[in-house]
């Protein structure tokens, strides 16, 4: 026991004191916070790119339904020939140019109507047109048959339909996105948790056999009890690595909160005020804050503690796991480059678990697909917890399930680490060649 | 005579390839004990299990007369054929590590070193990093690792490779000022020429299998094959030559008009060497009258010779 606390205390400190470890920390919070800003930035550019349209009306059934909003502007041009029109908008640089003929009808008016463009026209812009064409054609539809201009603008009305569990929770629109993406998020983080730190693991091992020192420590201490304190050792400075980051990155992200002027009492006020609010109420206008309200009220009401908790039983065990194998890797080559075609293996159900999580947990967390996944042990680190977000037991992940997972993955877990000791063992004292798949089974059963 | 360690019929195999085919040793306590073979002939494998990195298939593996158990790790120190330190540790800091694993105290560890490090004037080296060293300073700093703990047993594997001529001889003091402490030695090399000034007891090991054994004075009797080397101050060095080898077996003989200077091998298959002096004297002065003695390395290619020839 006393030499495995060496051991780990050896690792951690080779990690924690190397040069490219202490760059990569202080230097990786700087690049997120910049990413953030140029993200804003970029996003901020897009938006201010208004999409200029000019209307030429020669119709009396429109008058006032071209209404500039954040993105797109309207400008009325009248009395001009069609083509001095088309020109003008061309030469002035405007997206395009909307033609309503006179008629003696509507429905002639929206036939012949054109939309002149430099290109074709993108979807949103063409859907925005068709929308203000469709409203006035149903108006005008349904007055033939009796229905008055101010009867038309109540029909209008928006309708929003509400989602309850069977216990009568209510649900909140939106809600299961932020839920699943939380969830994903934690997932996400695991999976680059295991690929860096899974890396160190195999390089680390990858050292000490080519300073040829393995031998000399093994003379001291069992195989095991190096892997495992390697493995330690370096998911600790991993853990350190982590913890600074969040520091940092808070530190960070305050002083860009304070540096660009955004008013952060505004949250807090939505908060406070979310207390009162009540969901039945919330879909009815509409209105964007009484939403963000009801969101972040879901968002306390995730259940952090139990989420948070099976996060780390999770990532202890899929981290434990993947480094194991990461340290039989890391026996069985001579150097990096020989580590290639071990190492793809076991990125790949990593990989698999992130895509089938994004894709196939964020539509139906409890589908079949996702149960499975979040069963195999070596997907349901990440599946798992992406699932977990949208709550335990009733309306959220049946309980059976978390503890046949977690029972798998600990049975995997004694299974791997047998295995990977097993190689690790054999192969640090290989030196020469690069062994086969084949050779790996034979080792096994020395 | 204590035995420091046994092996009673120790085999290992990799898979169909046999390592070690039922070896057994007996190793006194106190002495320094050569364990010789070619390059892959199973000695790193035996002492790998003699350090418990590997079991054997089958066999035990007495220390000190008790079955080897873990506890004795920490009374064996090894210095592997393939060594190395950790390359961006500082020298200090990475010996005190790899003492402490050996179950060394820190305080007790960092005296120690400390008397090693003067020993061998290299104090200065503890703050610098094992990359910055030569191979032969590294050496020095694997070899003070290797004995600070003090064990009872100490294995070398092929310990003068990496060392200048100096050094080898300064870690060869070493090796023998711990054995008048009495460590007891292993000393597995394949170059015989180390073996002669430095072991009491060999142990040759060929194709997996102990092929020879034993104190290496009675070994060199055993092999010796009577032959004398002479040399004779003489004129007529062709007569007497053909007028001894009527009465003798001669072989390798040489003369010398210009010197008077006559040698010969004789080997003495019946009478005994003080008749033959007699003889010899009666023809002409003798310069030198020598019996040769095989060296180890004559031994161990006459043994796998054999054992060739023999299989």
């Amino acid at each position: 026991m006393d030499k495995l606390l060496l051991i780990i205390k050896r690792e951690y400190l080779a990690k924690v004191r190397n040069k490219s470890f202490v760059i990569m920390t202080f230097l990786s919070p700087l690049l997120m916070v910049a990413m953030v800003v140029l993200i804003a930035f970029l996003t901020k550019l897009n938006d201010s790119e208004k999409q200029i349209i000019t209307v030429l009306n020669e119709s009396d059934f429109f008058s006032n339904e071209f209404v500039t909003t954040e993105t797109t502007s309207y400008i009325n041009l009248k009395d001009l020939p069609l083509d001095v029109a088309i020109d003008s908008t061309e030469n002035m640089g405007y997206y395009g140019m909307l033609h309503i003929p006179e008629a003696s009808n509507i429905e002639d008016v929206a036939i012949k109507t054109f939309f002149y463009t430099k290109e074709a026209p993108s979807t949103t812009v063409l859907e925005k047109l068709e929308s203000i064409f469709k409203t006035r054609l149903e108006q005008d539809r349904l007055y033939e048959i009796g229905v008055s201009k101010q009867q038309f603008a109540t029909i209008q009305e928006p309708y929003t339909m509400q989602t309850a569990t069977f216990s009568g929770e209510l649900n909140v629109k939106g809600f299961n996105e932020i839920k699943a993406f939380i969830g994903g998020g934690f997932g996400y983080l695991i999976m680059m948790f295991i690929i860096i730190y899974g890396g160190f693991v195999m390089r680390s091992v990858i050292e000490e056999k080519t300073s040829r020192i393995i031998e000399v420590i093994i003379s001291s201490v069992k195989p095991f009890q190096l892997m495992m304190g390697k493995i330690i050792g370096t998911s600790l400075a991993g853990i350190t690595q982590f913890a600074i980051w969040i520091i940092s990155a808070s530190i960070l992200l305050t002083a860009v909160v304070f540096f660009f002027d955004i008013d952060p009492s505004s949250f807090d006020a939505a908060n406070q005020m979310g207390v009162q609010a009540v969901p039945a109420a919330m879909p009815s206008v509409g209105m964007v804050n009484e939403k963000i309200i009801a969101l972040g009220m879901e968002v306390y009401k995730i259940p952090w503690v139990m989420l948070i908790s099976f996060f780390i039983v999770y990532f202890l065990l899929g981290y434990l796991i993947y480094s194991s194998i990461y340290a039989a890797i890391g026996a069985a080559v001579d150097n990096e480059t020989d580590t290639q075609q071990f190492v793809f293996p076991v990125i790949m159900p990593l990989m698999l678990a992130i895509y089938v999580g994004f894709f196939s947990v964020f539509n139906n967390p409890h589908g079949p697909t996702a149960v499975a996944f979040s069963l195999f042990p070596l997907t349901s680190p990440i599946v798992m917890l992406m699932r977990l977000s949208s709550g335990l037991g009733e309306g959220g992940v049946p309980i059976w399930q978390l503890v046949v997972s977690i029972l798998l993955l600990i049975i995997t877990f004694i299974g791997i680490v047998w295995f990977a000791a097993k190689i690790y063992r054999i192969g640090i004292l290989m030196y020469g060649k690069k062994p086969s798949y084949k050779e790996l089974y034979k080792w096994l059963k020395y | 005579m204590n035995h420091i360690l046994v092996t009673k019929e120790v085999s290992k195999s990799y898979g169909d390839y046999t390592a070690l085919n039922k070896i057994s040793l007996e190793i006194p306590e106190n002495s320094i004990y050569g364990l010789l073979g070619p390059n892959g002939a199973g000695k790193t494998s035996l002492i790998r299990i003699i350090n418990q990195i590997t079991h054997p298939d089958s066999g035990e593996v007495f220390f000190n007369g008790e079955l080897l158990n873990p506890n004795h790790i920490a009374m064996i120190g090894y210095l592997p054929e393939e060594r190395g330190l950790y390359k961006s540790m500082k020298v200090g800091e990475q010996a005190l590590y790899l003492a402490q694993l050996k179950g060394m105290s820190k305080t007790e560890a960092q005296k120690k070193l400390k008397y090693w490090f003067d020993r061998f004037e290299i104090g200065d080296w503890w703050n610098k990093k094992v990359q910055e060293l030569s191979k032969g300073m590294a050496q020095k700093v694997q070899f003070i690792v290797t004995v600070l703990h003090e064990p009872k047993l100490l294995i070398f594997d092929e310990p003068f490779s990496g060392f200048d001529p100096i050094n080898a001889n300064i870690i060869k003091d070493e090796i023998l000022e711990l054995k008048k402490k009495g460590t007891s030695i292993i000393f597995s090399t394949h170059r015989m020429e180390s073996v002669e000034e430095l072991c009491e007891h060999i142990a040759l090991i060929y194709q997996s299998e102990k092929i020879l054994d034993g104190r290496l004075t009675d070994i060199k009797r055993e092999y010796k094959k009577n032959i004398f080397e002479v040399g004779m101050q003489t004129s007529n060095g062709l007569e007497i030559v053909s007028d001894l080898k009527n009465h003798f077996t001669i072989s390798e003989e040489s003369f010398d008009a210009i010197e008077n200077q006559l040698n010969f091998n004789l080997q003495i298959v019946s009478k005994t060497s003080r008749e033959i002096l007699t003889h010899l004297a009666s023809k002409a002065p003798i310069n030198h009258f020598l019996e040769k003695i095989p060296t180890a390395n004559d031994i161990f290619i006459e043994t796998i010779q054999n054992k060739g020839s023999n299989g």
